[in-house]
């Protein structure tokens, strides 16, 4: 059951942090790596590090996506090829 | 196109080596270094710590811990000193946040500095220590500044708590070096493991750790608030 869990947690994973590469949108780039850092702060609590799965989700998807959506609202939002 | 083929022979030269280390290494869950098991069997009795990870972070490798606390402190000066404006930033928000979002913070950000608190202030106890309550101590603050368009923090008290507790860290390293020899030995009696008062001065670091990193992390968010677009 879990390794079902697991495995569909990574998938997503993959594929928001492909979205988050390849979108040109940096708001929805933001939200998109936010979401990789909840699902890694999920699978380091299934690997039993609580430790590390509190820092990545209050650091990792909390602070750093603020400190990014600053940053996009001060300068620009879309990305120029 | 010959870039581009470049780069893709380094990819892959990148990826077999990685492929090639990665099948090498040792099956999961074996513990097959000495110093694990050290940590693992005597990390209790020699630290008086309940969680082992705030055993190895704040006791065997308590300086390793002093040099990370220092890079946070050099990174938020170096936003300070990149974001600075020489009168008092004003903050000037367009948008004026919706009622669920106000009420919500109003209600949510007591608990959460309870809980950051509650988290660095257990960490020789719980998962989690002082990085983890600092850093959810500052994702308060941010809720605060996205729902009050006025609010701001007290620049002075902030920086004379972080500075105080930085410096109660390395004067707990320094008392450590006076009374016995080296930096940042565990001077105070370790106590029952699993009590709230044991594991020495590590409930100490790690209060002081909370701060400092709130406070920190919290200064970096004021000042990207408060820079001009």
């Amino acid at each position: 059951m879990i390794e079902v869990a697991v495995g569909f947690l990574v998938i997503a994973m993959i594929i928001f942090s492909v979205y988050a590469a390849e979108t040109g949108d940096l708001m929805y780039a933001v939200v998109a790596v936010m979401a990789v850092s909840l699902i890694v702060s999920m699978l380091f609590y299934v690997l039993q590090a609580p430790d590390v799965a509190m820092a990545e989700a209050a650091i990792g998807a909390g602070l750093t996506t603020a400190v990014f959506v600053l940053a996009i609202k001060k300068t620009e939002r879309y990305e120029h090829d | 196109m010959i870039k581009r083929l470049v780069s893709i022979i380094i990819l892959a030269v990148v990826i077999t080596s990685l492929f090639m280390v990665l099948s090498e290494t040792a099956p999961f869950g074996d513990d097959e270094t000495v110093v694990s098991h050290r940590y693992i069997y005597k990390g209790v009795d020699e630290t008086g710590s309940a969680n082992l990870v705030t055993a190895v972070v704040l006791n065997y490798r308590g300086f390793d811990t002093l040099g990370e606390v220092t890079v946070l402190f050099v990174a938020a000066t170096g936003v300070g000193a990149a974001l600075y404006t020489r009168k008092h930033p004003v903050r000037k928000n367009k948008v004026e946040a919706s009622l669920i979002v106000k009420t919500g913070s109003k209600l949510l950000f007591p608990m959460m500095l309870l809980f950051g608190a509650y988290i660095f202030v257990h960490g020789h106890l719980t998962p989690g220590g002082g990085f983890q309550g600092g850093a959810v101590i500052a994702t308060a603050f941010v809720f605060k500044y996205i729902s009050d368009t006025r609010y701001s923090i007290d620049h002075v008290g902030f920086t004379k708590m972080e500075s105080a507790s930085g410096m109660i860290f390395a004067g707990l390293g320094i008392m450590g070096l006076l009374l016995g020899g080296y930096f940042l030995l565990n001077i105070l009696p370790n106590g029952t493991p699993g009590e709230l008062i044991s594991a020495g001065i590590l409930p100490i670091i790690y209060i002081a750790i909370g701060i400092k990193v709130g406070a920190e992390l919290t200064g970096i968010i004021d000042r990207m608030m408060g820079v001009e677009a």
